[in-house]
Protein backbone atom coordinates (compact mmCIF):
# COMPACT_ATOMS: atom_id res chain seq x y z
CA UNK A 1 0.00 0.00 0.00
CA UNK A 2 2.79 2.40 0.95
CA UNK A 3 4.74 1.45 -2.15
CA UNK A 4 1.67 1.98 -4.32
CA UNK A 5 1.11 5.45 -2.84
CA UNK A 6 4.77 6.26 -3.40
CA UNK A 7 4.59 5.12 -7.01
CA UNK A 8 1.47 7.21 -7.53
CA UNK A 9 3.23 10.27 -6.05
CA UNK A 10 6.26 9.72 -8.30
CA UNK A 11 3.95 9.30 -11.32
CA UNK A 12 2.17 12.52 -10.37
CA UNK A 13 5.44 14.42 -9.96
CA UNK A 14 6.38 13.57 -13.59
CA UNK A 15 3.73 16.02 -14.75
CA UNK A 16 5.17 18.95 -12.79
CA UNK A 17 6.72 21.88 -14.68
CA UNK A 18 10.51 22.07 -14.78
CA UNK A 19 12.25 23.94 -11.97
CA UNK A 20 12.49 27.64 -12.80
CA UNK A 21 10.19 27.38 -15.82
CA UNK A 22 9.01 30.96 -16.47
CA UNK A 23 5.87 29.65 -18.19
CA UNK A 24 4.73 27.46 -15.29
CA UNK A 25 1.34 28.36 -13.81
CA UNK A 26 2.87 29.42 -10.48
CA UNK A 27 5.22 31.90 -12.17
CA UNK A 28 2.56 33.58 -14.33
CA UNK A 29 0.04 34.68 -11.70
CA UNK A 30 1.42 37.34 -9.30
CA UNK A 31 5.19 36.78 -9.49
CA UNK A 32 5.80 39.17 -12.43
CA UNK A 33 3.97 41.91 -10.56
CA UNK A 34 6.21 41.43 -7.50
CA UNK A 35 9.38 41.31 -9.59
CA UNK A 36 8.54 44.33 -11.71
CA UNK A 37 6.73 46.65 -9.32
CA UNK A 38 7.59 45.82 -5.72
CA UNK A 39 10.34 48.48 -5.57
CA UNK A 40 8.12 51.23 -7.00
CA UNK A 41 5.25 50.29 -4.72
CA UNK A 42 7.09 49.73 -1.45
CA UNK A 43 10.51 51.49 -1.79
CA UNK A 44 12.10 48.38 -0.28
CA UNK A 45 15.00 46.88 -2.28
CA UNK A 46 14.65 43.42 -0.71
CA UNK A 47 11.89 41.72 -2.69
CA UNK A 48 11.60 38.84 -0.25
CA UNK A 49 10.89 41.20 2.65
CA UNK A 50 8.38 43.23 0.64
CA UNK A 51 6.42 40.06 -0.15
CA UNK A 52 6.78 38.67 3.38
CA UNK A 53 5.96 41.83 5.30
CA UNK A 54 3.70 43.79 2.98
CA UNK A 55 1.86 41.73 0.34
CA UNK A 56 1.65 38.76 2.70
CA UNK A 57 1.63 40.72 5.96
CA UNK A 58 -1.31 38.90 7.44
CA UNK A 59 0.42 35.54 6.94
CA UNK A 60 3.52 36.81 8.76
CA UNK A 61 1.34 38.02 11.64
CA UNK A 62 0.08 34.44 11.89
CA UNK A 63 3.64 33.08 11.90
CA UNK A 64 4.64 35.40 14.75
CA UNK A 65 1.56 34.34 16.66
CA UNK A 66 2.52 30.69 16.15
CA UNK A 67 5.99 31.32 17.62
CA UNK A 68 4.44 33.23 20.52
CA UNK A 69 1.97 30.42 21.15
CA UNK A 70 4.79 27.86 21.05
CA UNK A 71 6.75 29.76 23.70
CA UNK A 72 3.56 30.10 25.75
CA UNK A 73 2.89 26.35 25.55
CA UNK A 74 6.44 25.49 26.67
CA UNK A 75 6.05 28.01 29.49
CA UNK A 76 2.76 26.54 30.65
CA UNK A 77 4.02 22.94 30.54
CA UNK A 78 7.52 23.37 31.98
CA UNK A 79 7.35 26.35 34.32
CA UNK A 80 4.93 24.82 36.84
CA UNK A 81 7.60 23.01 38.88
CA UNK A 82 9.98 25.92 39.14
CA UNK A 83 7.56 28.35 40.80
CA UNK A 84 7.59 26.08 43.88
CA UNK A 85 11.40 26.17 43.98
CA UNK A 86 11.39 29.96 43.85
CA UNK A 87 8.86 30.10 46.69
CA UNK A 88 10.96 27.75 48.78
CA UNK A 89 14.09 29.80 48.21
CA UNK A 90 12.47 33.11 49.06
CA UNK B 1 23.03 21.28 33.39
CA UNK B 2 24.84 24.59 33.08
CA UNK B 3 25.70 25.71 36.61
CA UNK B 4 28.14 28.57 36.05
CA UNK B 5 31.22 26.56 37.05
CA UNK B 6 32.94 27.02 33.70
CA UNK B 7 36.66 27.55 33.19
CA UNK B 8 37.82 31.14 32.86
CA UNK B 9 38.56 30.61 29.15
CA UNK B 10 34.96 29.69 28.31
CA UNK B 11 33.54 32.41 30.52
CA UNK B 12 35.76 35.16 29.10
CA UNK B 13 35.26 34.18 25.47
CA UNK B 14 31.48 34.06 25.91
CA UNK B 15 31.50 37.53 27.51
CA UNK B 16 33.67 38.85 24.67
CA UNK B 17 31.60 37.41 21.82
CA UNK B 18 28.12 38.09 23.22
CA UNK B 19 28.05 41.90 22.59
CA UNK B 20 29.17 41.45 18.99
CA UNK B 21 26.51 38.79 18.45
CA UNK B 22 23.92 41.19 19.88
CA UNK B 23 25.05 44.04 17.61
CA UNK B 24 24.93 41.71 14.60
CA UNK B 25 21.44 40.51 15.58
CA UNK B 26 20.20 44.10 15.86
CA UNK B 27 21.82 44.89 12.50
CA UNK B 28 20.07 41.95 10.83
CA UNK B 29 16.72 43.08 12.26
CA UNK B 30 17.12 46.76 11.33
CA UNK B 31 18.53 46.01 7.88
CA UNK B 32 15.98 43.31 7.08
CA UNK B 33 14.20 45.34 4.41
CA UNK B 34 17.28 46.27 2.39
CA UNK B 35 19.49 43.17 2.70
CA UNK B 36 18.95 39.47 3.44
CA UNK B 37 17.65 38.99 6.94
CA UNK B 38 14.71 40.20 8.94
CA UNK B 39 12.94 39.83 12.21
CA UNK B 40 13.00 36.04 12.42
CA UNK B 41 16.71 35.62 11.65
CA UNK B 42 17.88 38.60 13.68
CA UNK B 43 15.73 37.59 16.63
CA UNK B 44 17.31 34.15 16.74
CA UNK B 45 20.83 35.65 16.54
CA UNK B 46 19.96 38.01 19.39
CA UNK B 47 18.54 35.14 21.45
CA UNK B 48 21.63 33.01 20.80
CA UNK B 49 23.80 35.76 22.30
CA UNK B 50 21.83 35.43 25.54
CA UNK B 51 22.30 31.65 25.38
CA UNK B 52 26.04 32.31 25.03
CA UNK B 53 25.91 34.33 28.26
CA UNK B 54 24.14 31.41 29.91
CA UNK B 55 26.86 29.02 28.70
CA UNK B 56 29.60 31.27 30.03
CA UNK B 57 28.18 32.54 33.30
CA UNK B 58 25.40 30.09 34.15
CA UNK B 59 21.65 30.22 33.76
CA UNK B 60 21.14 32.16 36.99
CA UNK B 61 23.38 35.00 35.82
CA UNK B 62 21.43 35.14 32.57
CA UNK B 63 18.12 35.19 34.42
CA UNK B 64 19.30 38.20 36.43
CA UNK B 65 20.07 40.06 33.21
CA UNK B 66 16.93 38.98 31.34
CA UNK B 67 14.30 37.90 33.85
CA UNK B 68 11.50 35.46 33.15
CA UNK B 69 8.96 38.25 33.62
CA UNK B 70 10.71 40.50 31.08
CA UNK B 71 10.86 37.63 28.59
CA UNK B 72 7.15 36.92 28.96
CA UNK B 73 6.17 40.58 28.68
CA UNK B 74 8.43 41.19 25.66
CA UNK B 75 7.22 38.15 23.73
CA UNK B 76 3.66 39.44 23.87
CA UNK B 77 4.77 43.05 23.31
CA UNK B 78 6.26 42.12 19.93
CA UNK B 79 3.02 40.56 18.68
CA UNK B 80 1.16 43.57 20.09
CA UNK B 81 3.47 45.96 18.19
CA UNK B 82 2.85 44.06 14.94
CA UNK B 83 -0.91 43.93 15.40
CA UNK B 84 -0.88 47.53 16.70
CA UNK B 85 0.68 48.82 13.48
CA UNK B 86 -2.13 47.05 11.63
CA UNK B 87 -4.70 48.72 13.88
CA UNK B 88 -3.05 52.14 13.36
CA UNK B 89 -3.44 51.66 9.59
CA UNK B 90 -7.07 50.70 10.23
CA UNK B 91 -7.68 53.83 12.33
CA UNK B 92 -6.07 56.10 9.71
CA UNK B 93 -8.60 54.84 7.18
CA UNK B 94 -6.84 52.10 5.19
CA UNK B 95 -7.10 48.32 5.27
CA UNK B 96 -5.55 46.26 8.08
CA UNK B 97 -1.72 46.22 7.64
CA UNK B 98 -1.94 48.54 4.61
CA UNK B 99 1.10 50.70 5.43
CA UNK B 100 0.60 53.15 2.57
CA UNK B 101 -1.46 55.45 4.82
CA UNK B 102 1.28 55.92 7.44
CA UNK B 103 3.07 59.32 7.58
CA UNK B 104 6.62 59.82 6.31
CA UNK B 105 8.46 59.79 2.99
CA UNK B 106 8.43 55.99 2.47
CA UNK B 107 5.45 54.79 4.50
CA UNK B 108 5.56 51.18 3.31
CA UNK B 109 9.23 50.87 4.17
CA UNK B 110 8.52 52.40 7.59
CA UNK B 111 5.66 50.00 8.27
CA UNK B 112 7.79 47.03 7.28
CA UNK B 113 10.60 48.19 9.58
CA UNK B 114 8.06 48.47 12.41
CA UNK B 115 6.72 44.98 11.99
CA UNK B 116 10.23 43.54 11.55
CA UNK B 117 11.10 45.05 14.94
CA UNK B 118 7.95 43.51 16.39
CA UNK B 119 8.84 40.12 14.90
CA UNK B 120 12.40 40.45 16.23
CA UNK B 121 11.25 41.23 19.77
CA UNK B 122 8.84 38.30 19.80
CA UNK B 123 11.30 35.78 18.33
CA UNK B 124 14.08 36.85 20.72
CA UNK B 125 11.84 36.63 23.76
CA UNK B 126 10.19 33.38 22.66
CA UNK B 127 13.49 31.57 22.01
CA UNK B 128 14.99 32.85 25.28
CA UNK B 129 11.80 31.86 27.09
CA UNK B 130 11.93 28.31 25.72
CA UNK B 131 15.63 28.14 26.65
CA UNK B 132 14.86 29.38 30.20
CA UNK B 133 12.14 26.84 30.72
CA UNK B 134 14.09 23.91 29.27
CA UNK B 135 17.23 24.69 31.27
CA UNK B 136 15.45 25.20 34.59
CA UNK B 137 13.03 22.28 34.24
CA UNK B 138 13.79 19.43 36.61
Amino acid sequence: MTGLTGLLLIFGSLGMPATGDPQSPAARHVSPRYIEQSFEETAVPNMVTSVLADYRGFDTLGEVTVIFTGALAVLLILRTGREDDENENS
Amino acid sequence: MITGQQTIVVSTICRLVAPFAQIFGLYVIMHGHSSPGGGFQGGVILASSFMLLAVGDGIEEMRQRFSSLAVTVLSSAGVLLYAGIGVVCLLLGANYLDYGILPGPDPRSLGMLGIEIGVGITVTAAVVSIFHDLMTFE
